[in-house]
């Protein structure tokens, strides 16, 4: 059963460099309510750190159902110097509308040391019909940090009219803004359903990788696919943005996006060749 | 550093070429480059209505080198380009003259439309229309503001006309009565006597405009639709 | 008179999306046109709305440091690099114009390329205009550029056209008003919603061989 009253909860993750300098630990790991922290290992494929076992690696899992309106919960992330996490998601986020309605929301903060690593690869949100939830996300990078994360939100569960989510993504490099976006949809995102903004598209997501590498010049943009675009950012990052009719399509452009941007960020699962990972697809929860 | 207008004489010469669509513009102006490249610095702005076809074809001739040739797209509008908002056009050229100081001579080719299109006086010095016998005999005698008052009115392919059953002296003699005796200039690409003396008068008309002695005239604006009230102006 | 179609800053030679999305065969009809300028009216002319606003006051107190500032969050807020060029295009041929219609110190602060909502805000500070008229000037050209696109790429009945724009004034007021507010808060606030199928189309619209609008 779900709880009667609205839930709050804040969860603490944090990396550090083993003394021997080899291979990064958890120096904080503090679960909280719902949201549930678990070492992990390599689950799927991984862009940039597959095979590798000297990362650490960590999986959120939701503690009950939820979010539901009224909760309010928080992730604090810090990748410490020369440190690599690698965060996962056991299941999608299916937000749904509280007994007591009211907004619920998630605001993660996740700093990136120098020299270190934060590769992030959620599962999906689902905005739930009747939702009313905020996603409020921002990455701080240190100028030599590496980074590559994807979201996908996926608007209701099969054949369902989305409930209201808005979510925000700010990603910023030594202090200097690199992304910065928001995403509205719901029966009050006045003009959501139009073709200016998401049309019949029912799932929407991307991907943003950030190389100190690229500082000089990102990679050329590419229209790889229909349904998507990758695109250089105003800074050392790439943007790989899609817009399809399901899930499973989502995921499927999204990886293509990644194939196109070559080694080391294409996707693959530890143990596997090159060929079977790039055949290799998620299977979407929710 | 901001875009701003540059004094006259410190700059290019720029000439517009307007006429109908398929008269031979972009000929022209490869005609020109070709003869007046080694005594010139020279550089092409084209108006395109789809994407950059003339830009393209100029780059395919080889007159110049590729970066010299630069397009302008009009969304369609090419007339508003080069008349009432000429912005983007200006821009282009200040970029070009920019890039390869000091450069002599700029042409501006405007995309192919009727007869009514001619350059604003902001963006060109000076203008040529061009008409082709293709177009037939009776094209020179109608007028319009770019026949009539251009600074040169080039009656081209005189090769075809007589294909094409037209007298070439009689639209001539046509043409310069329609301009009060304004220079026409009938050309062919085969004919390369013709060609020189096409690139004759742009020498001039540089030497004119290093010398200050050159006026920019302004052919108006469109031709006036046949209109109740004829001394209405704005439209 | 700034977001007057007819300005000449060769806005005109832009479709503000709707080319490819046409062509996408996702706007076909005037309903869904319409539907169309609401969305980019709420999503991008809002976002462009909030930093014009705040350009204009910042321009009127004479703060040329945060006025610099603005340009790297506006830059972050267009995820698609060739809406982010097509941007300071606008932005460069608007600077343009004015260093003729109407020549201002303030524009001295802004680069060469400067993105459009920054010009136009300084633009509206130098004819002495307030944060919610730029807004609203700027609210104004994201619809009323792709609804004169509209009459050229496909068959619309331009008295519905005009109809669509007449009901969306209300609108372009109510969204005006909420960016001159929004744009006294911290720059890093400022809103950033996003169309992601106008940065989708942006890209592959460039790559079209034959196109009217240059985007
Ligand atoms: N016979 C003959 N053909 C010519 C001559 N000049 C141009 N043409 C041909 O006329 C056609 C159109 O020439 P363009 O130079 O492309 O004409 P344009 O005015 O630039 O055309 P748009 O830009 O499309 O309006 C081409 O096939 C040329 O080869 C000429 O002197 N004689
Ligand atoms: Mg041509």
């Amino acid at each position: 059963m779900r709880p009667a009253g609205a839930m709050t909860a804040r969860a603490v993750l944090a990396t550090e460099l083993t003394a021997d300098g080899r291979s990064s630990r958890l120096s904080v790991l503090r679960s909280q309510g719902f949201l549930v922290l678990r070492p992990a290992n390599a689950s799927g494929p991984e862009p940039l750190v597959s095979g590798r076992r000297d990362v650490a690696r960590v999986a959120l899992a939701a503690g009950t159902a939820g979010p539901l309106g009224g909760d309010d919960f928080a992730l604090d992330v810090h990748v410490g110097p020369a440190s690599t996490l690698v965060l996962s998601e056991i299941s999608a986020m299916l937000v749904l509308p509280g007994s007591r309605g009211g907004r619920s929301r998630l605001r993660i903060t996740v700093r990136v040391d120098e020299n270190a690593t934060f590769v992030w690869i959620p599962k999906p949100v689902i905005a739930a019909r009747g939702c009313d939830h905020e996603q409020d996300v921002q990455i701080s990078l240190h100028r030599n940090a590496r980074m590559v994360m994807r979201e996908e939100t996926l608007l209701g569960r099969h054949r369902e009219a989305p409930g209201n989510l808005r979510t925000t993504l700010r990603i910023s490099c030594e202090g200097r803004p690199l992304y910065h976006q928001q995403l509205r949809v719901g029966p009050d995102a006045e003009g959501s359903g139009s073709a200016a903004v998401l049309g019949e598209s029912r799932a929407v997501g991307s991907v943003i990788a950030v190389d100190p590498a690229w500082t000089a010049a990102a990679p050329a943009a590419a229209a790889f696919h229909p349904d998507a675009v990758l695109t250089p950012l105003p800074g050392p990052g790439v943007l790989i943005s899609a817009a399809t009719r399901d899930s499973l399509q989502l995921r499927q452009v999204l990886d293509l996006g990644l194939e196109t941007l070559g080694a080391p960020w294409r996707p693959l699962a530890a143990g596997l060749n090159r060929d079977s990972a790039a055949g290799a697809q998620f299977k979407t929860a929710g | 550093m901001h875009d701003t207008p540059a004094k006259s004489k410190e700059r290019a010469l720029r000439i517009g070429i307007a006429g109908p669509v398929g008269t031979g513009k972009s000929s022209v102006i490869a005609a020109l480059c070709r003869g007046l490249s080694t005594e010139f610095s020279l550089g092409v702005i084209t108006n395109d209505i789809y994407t950059d076809e003339d830009a393209r074809f100029l780059r395919s001739e080889g007159v110049l080198p590729g970066e010299r040739i630069r397009a302008v797209e009009t969304g369609a509008c090419p007339h508003t380009a080069i008349r009432d908002d000429v912005t983007m056009n200006l821009i282009a050229i200040e970029d070009l003259e920019r890039d390869f100081a000091p450069l002599d001579i700029v042409l501006v080719e405007s995309g192919g439309d009727n007869l009514t299109a001619t350059f604003s006086p902001a963006l060109v010095d000076a203008q040529m229309f061009v008409l082709d016998v293709a177009g037939g005999g009776d094209v020179a005698r109608k007028g319009g503001p770019g026949i009539a008052r251009a600074d040169l009115l080039v009656v081209n392919k005189i090769d075809l006309a007589e294909h094409v059953d037209v007298d070439v002296d009689q639209m001539v003699a046509d043409a310069e009565n329609a301009r009060d005796g304004g220079p026409v200039l009938a050309l062919s690409r085969k004919r390369p006597e013709t060609v020189g003396h096409l690139c004759d008068w742009v020498r001039q008309l540089h030497r004119a405009y290093i010398g200050g002695t050159h006026t920019a005239i302004d052919p108006g604006p469109m031709a006036p639709h046949s209109h109740p009230h004829p001394h209405t102006t704005d439209h | 008179m700034l977001s007057d179609g007819r300005f000449p800053a060769g806005g005109y030679a832009h479709s503000g999306g709707l080319e490819p999305t046409v062509a996408a065969g996702r706007v076909s009809n005037a309903a869904e046109l319409e539907q169309f300028l609401v969305g980019r009216a709420e999503t991008a002319g809002f976002v462009a709305a909030v930093f014009a606003a705040a350009a204009c006051s910042m321009a009127s107190r004479g703060e040329t440091v945060a006025l610099a500032g603005l340009e790297a969050e506006l830059d972050a807020r267009f995820p698609s690099s060739e809406l982010r060029a097509v941007s300071r295009t606008l932005g460069r041929q608007l600077l343009r114009a004015m260093s003729t219609i109407h020549p201002h110190p303030y524009f001295s602060v802004l680069a060469a390329a400067p993105h459009q909502p920054m010009v136009m805000g300084i633009a509206a500070a130098a004819f002495g205009l307030d944060s919610r008229a730029a807004a609203l000037a700027i609210l104004h050209e994201s619809v009323a550029g792709p609804a004169a696109a509209a009459a050229k790429l496909m068959p619309v009945d331009p008295f519905e056209v005009h109809a669509a724009l007449a009901r969306a004034s209300a609108r372009l007021d109510r969204l005006s008003e909420a960016a001159a507010a929004q744009a006294e808060a911290p720059v890093c606030d400022f809103p950033s919603l996003g169309s992601p199928l106008m940065d989708i189309a942006a890209e592959h619209h460039k790559r079209r061989s034959t196109r009217l609008f240059a985007s």
